[in-house]
């Protein structure tokens, strides 16, 4: 039987008593490229997070490649939000690259020459190994996604997840980043993006999962990226979803 | 004051000496430790918890009737810590914020303090007479037994710094990312908050309760206006603070009723000012002479492109220009001589006669290449 | 109850509505800190002035510190705007390096005058009683009274007829300034009001009790009401009820005044932190318990309706299954389910847990919520 990347069964994660996650099932099988989309408020992040073990649910469980995610971290890279850090820290992309073989070093360890090459290698794939000594504060929006997504990729993971990674990027950016994803699905390498643009989802993804607060769908995008279920996604907001929803039914 | 008699009775002389160490041990750990304090946003941090620590100091005391400041200062460690819990317990629950939590904290548990210490010193026996040097600092009075249990217990700080240095710098930086690799972000927290509450403590005795949140943020200011790298800060910090509380000691020997924790805490301001001023790259002086220079630049290019336009209009372009007409032409009349002068330094324009300029042919040719630039 | 015993607590108590006044609205504009930072550098206002008028009672004193005061946010927000250091970074360089010039000027120039860097820090109100004013040669009361009584007056003024305008730049500054309320100037004035309190108050009080009465009450009124107004008031109730208590407490340890009137601040805060009705920490405890019932049943229903459905009904609707799913403890679980079945929205048939009618109209509840 070929394991699920992730399974996620009755998730269920409130914030004060108040629903965050409902009850969310979500079957993601190995080496795809997934978009998980729904308006503000829907849980998304929540639902990385708890995955990753950083929120504690009320209710369900997740699997990571058939086991707990503590028992698979070496196996998963994370890029979260661009906002969630201070650029302002006195420290170079390379060694906020190379803070992602922290993890695989371990307690006390001290990153070496081999974490180095590894670091100035994903900056390479990213495009920005001339930046490897430049202070982060000095850096363009675009830039800092790939530094984070260079952070990622060090860590030499089976599964991605990224938070909103094109916010705020300029186009260049956005595609050379998307090239580099599909790259890695075509390597087996299985990739979940917080998505906020509607518009993109059937050129970039493969899958997507529809959320607010329940899951509203989840599957293959053409199958799923319905018109329907976007109504009920998004509520009344429809008007110019519709050309997103018949983009793809457009192309069947 | 001579110098050399000031050095060598910093050699020879025990009181100064003793003194001088223990401010030198205070500015290295607070400027290392202090460091993150500053980069967490927690700059205040070291003022509330200098102060909270009182009543720790005092009720060691009382339970313990021992001054030995080893005592002391593990109450003082205690009252920190509870200070900061408190602080956490109450912004985490209600909707008190950071700010009004460190005041609350600050002012109240000093007042205990004050209240536990005036209790004491009605009591019998009254030997608590070294507990008020915590509120002030009175360097002069250091031990040398102080500054060696300073020494002892600085130095383990440091030396715990130093083995969880990546793991610090990461949950500084990215406290979710260190999460999502499975590090206790929360214990890493703890035991940072400790290292700094050890810090503060320490050098209580030095600069007071006052004067403390200096010696944590200032030093670690001052170094980051120098570099980028939190090594090199972390550093520079320790070494700033080192110099500040030595020259601090120095100078308020050399003079009676100079009271040498306010004499630290001046020099220290003194680096940070300078640092701020004429730091390369980020120093304000720097950056008001780039932008000078700028705007220099960009004057003597426009009036290059003002005798440019004037020549234009007349056939003969030998046919200067008076500077007033210039000077009538420009945003900014009081520049133009200058930019002029400048002009002439570069070959691009040359004085016909008294205050009549015009273009020489170099100067014809930059005109046109910027105006392409400009509308490329 | 002597006299002295009397003014001493009635000096206090209006040092400490003088203080928990501007106090609001420091706590309200996260300013918190900065009664801290110009508590300690108004005495170089004060050393200052003293030099010039070589007077301990000169009114240029308190000048001097309310200018000092406006100096400090000035140096502050000037540090601030280099964009070198970061706010809180800013008020922890100012203040110390000011209050090191203040000491040492003082210890060098003025050793032997009563400016002691003591008092100022502690102040002393038993002595209070004894300083009398003399007007016409009539004895009319403490000095100490006066002082505190005049900038109690001010600071009930300025917020009085600035309420509005206060109140509009503390939640709105930009609207304030669209509307020509210039919230920069009435931020300084603020500044200069907190200056002159904490002067006002140091003879008697300290500058840690400043800060303490500043910061605490307001602290505490702020999780017991919602309204500004009522605020106001119950900062200034607190305040005076920390004064008293605390005089009594400080007669009762034998220890020093303002030590103690700053510690029964701290007390009012805790208890309002505990038991406020809305926001302390029982009335929050007491509502998540009611709330944890509430969720768990409609997590209940949720669950079954959901699986009714599918084709893990059977196995997923018997109790235990259940219970793992929802990752409840047994005896909660058990709880629930007699609580489910008492108000009638499930029935248990044969090991399985069904849902009833109003069972599943609370599980659609949740659905189209």
């Amino acid at each position: 039987m070929t394991e699920k990347a992730i399974e996620v069964t009755d998730l269920t994660i409130a914030y004060k008593d108040k629903p965050v996650l409902w009850d969310v099932d979500m079957s993601v099988p190995v080496g795809t490229l997934m978009a998980i989309v729904g308006p503000n408020g829907a849980g998304k992040t929540t639902l990385i997070k708890s995955i990753l073990g950083l929120i504690k649910p009320a209710a369900g469980q997740v699997l990571v490649l058939g086991k707990p995610y503590t028992q698979q971290r070496h196996l998963v890279g994370y890029v979260p939000q661009r906002g969630s850090v201070d650029w302002d820290f006195p420290t170079s992309v390379l060694d906020v690259v190379m803070m992602g073989r922290y993890g695989a070093l371990g307690w006390l360890k001290r990153p070496g020459g081999a974490e180095r090459a590894a670091a100035l290698d994903a900056l390479d794939k990213v495009g920005i190994r001339h930046l490897a000594d430049r202070q982060i504060s000095q850096l363009s929006g675009g830039q800092q996604q790939r530094v984070f997504l260079a952070r990622a990729l060090v860590q030499g993971a089976q599964l991605y997840f990224m938070d909103e990674p094109f916010q705020g990027v300029d186009a260049t950016t956005e595609r050379a980043i998307v090239t580099l994803l599909q790259e890695l699905r075509s390597a087996g390498k299985t990739v979940v993006v917080v998505h906020h643009d509607l518009q993109t989802v059937p050129e970039y993804f493969d899958w997507v999962t529809m959320l607010n607060v329940r899951r509203i769908a989840s599957g293959p995008v053409n199958e799923v990226f319905t018109e329907e279920n976007l109504r009920q996604t998004y509520g009344g907001k429809v008007a110019f979803l519709s050309a997103a929803g018949n983009g793809k039914n457009g192309k069947q | 004051m001579d110098i050399s008699q000031l050095l060598s009775d910093l050699f020879f002389d025990y009181t100064l000496r003793t003194v001088a160490l223990g401010a030198l041990i205070l500015g290295m750990v607070s400027g290392m430790l202090g460091a993150f304090a500053v980069l967490r946003k927690q700059s205040l941090l070291g003022d509330a918890i200098s102060h909270a620590a009182l009543p720790g100091i005092v009720l060691a005391f009382l339970l313990t009737r021992q001054r030995e400041p080893v005592v002391l200062i593990l109450g003082a460690l205690i009252a920190g810590w509870l200070a900061t819990l408190f602080m956490i317990a109450v912004t985490r629950t209600t909707r008190i914020k950071n700010d009004t939590a460190l005041g609350l904290v600050l002012s109240v548990f000093f007042g205990m303090g004050l209240m536990l210490l005036t209790f004491a010193q009605r009591l019998p026996d009254a030997t608590q007479a070294g507990l008020d040097k915590f509120l002030f600092g009175q360097a002069a009075t250091l031990l040398q037994s102080d500054v060696i249990t300073m020494g002892i217990i600085g130095a383990l700080a440091l030396g715990l710094l130093v083995v969880f240095w990546k793991e610090f710098k990461l949950i500084t930086f990215d406290p979710e990312f260190a999460a999502s690799l499975g590090f206790p972000v929360r214990g890493l927290d703890v035991l940072l908050t400790t290292l700094l509450v050890i810090a503060i403590v320490i050098g209580l005795q030095t600069v007071g309760v006052v004067l403390m949140s200096a010696m944590i943020v200032a030093p670690a200011a001052a170094a980051r206006q120098w570099t980028d790298r939190l090594s090199l800060m972390i550093l520079l910090g320790g070494l700033f603070g080192a110099v500040a509380g030595v020259s601090g000691t120095l100078i308020s020997s050399t003079a009676e009723r100079l009271p040498t924790g306010p004499v630290i805490v001046l020099c220290i301001s003194v680096i940070v000012l300078f640092s701020m001023l004429f730091a390369t790259n980020r120093g304000l002086v720097w950056n008001w002479l780039r932008s000078k220079q700028n705007r220099r630049k960009l004057r003597a290019r426009a009036v290059l492109a003002d005798l440019n336009t004037l020549a234009m209009q007349h056939p003969h372009e030998a046919h200067g220009h008076s500077v007033a007409v210039l000077r009538t032409m420009s945003a900014n009349p009081d520049g133009v001589s200058y930019a002029l002068k400048q002009l002439r330094e570069r070959g691009h324009a040359y004085e016909v006669s008294t205050d009549v300029w015009a273009l020489t042919d170099e100067g014809l040719a930059q005109a046109s290449r910027n105006q392409k630039e400009e509308t490329e | 109850m002597s006299q002295a015993q009397f003014e001493i607590q009635l000096i206090a108590s209006m040092v400490a509505v003088a203080c928990a006044l501007p106090g609001v609205f420091l706590v309200l504009r996260r300013m918190a800190m900065m009664s801290d930072a110009i508590s300690h550098t108004v005495l170089l206002g004060i050393v200052i002035a003293f030099f010039i008028t070589r007077s301990l009672n000169s009114p240029l004193l308190l000048i001097g510190a309310a200018l000092m005061g406006v100096i400090t946010v000035s140096l502050v927000e000037l540090l601030n705007r280099t964009q070198l250091v970061r706010e809180d970074a800013a008020i922890g360089l100012v203040f110390p390096a000011i209050f090191s010039i203040a000491v040492i000027l003082i210890s060098r120039f003025a050793g032997d005058v009563h400016l002691d860097t003591d008092a100022v820090l502690l102040g002393e109100l038993a002595f209070a009683p004894f300083n009398r004013l003399r007007l016409f040669g009539l004895d009319i009361g403490p000095e100490a009274l006066y002082t505190s009584g005049s900038i109690l007056l001010l600071n009930i003024l300025f917020i009085v007829l600035l309420y509005k305008e206060l109140k509009l730049a503390t939640f709105d500054p930009a609207l304030a300034a669209a509307l020509g309320f210039a919230p920069g100037v009435i931020h300084y004035a603020l500044m200069a009001l907190v200056s002159l309190t904490a002067v006002g108050a140091f003879d008697a009080v300290g500058s840690v009790l400043v800060v303490a009465f500043m910061i605490a009450p307001p602290a505490a009124a702020y999780l017991l009401t919602d309204r500004l107004s009522r605020m106001l008031i119950y900062s200034a109730l607190i305040g005076i009820f920390s004064a008293v208590s605390g005089y009594w407490l400080a007669h009762w340890l034998d220890a020093s005044i303002a030590g103690s009137m700053a510690t029964m601040t701290g007390i009012s805060f805790v208890s309002a932190y505990l038991l406020a009705p809305e926001r302390g920490l029982i009335a929050q405890a007491r509502r998540r318990q009611g709330q944890r019932v509430e969720f768990a049943l409609t997590m209940l229903t949720m669950h079954i309706a959901h699986h009714t459905a599918t084709q893990e009904a059977e196995e997923e609707n018997q109790a235990v299954r259940l219970y793992e799913h929802l990752k409840w403890s047994p005896r909660f679980a058990a709880e629930i389910v007699g609580i489910a079945e008492h108000n009638g929205l499930i029935q248990q048939k044969k090991g399985l847990l069904v849902l009833t009618e109003s069972g599943l109209k609370r599980a659609q509840q949740e659905f189209t919520a």
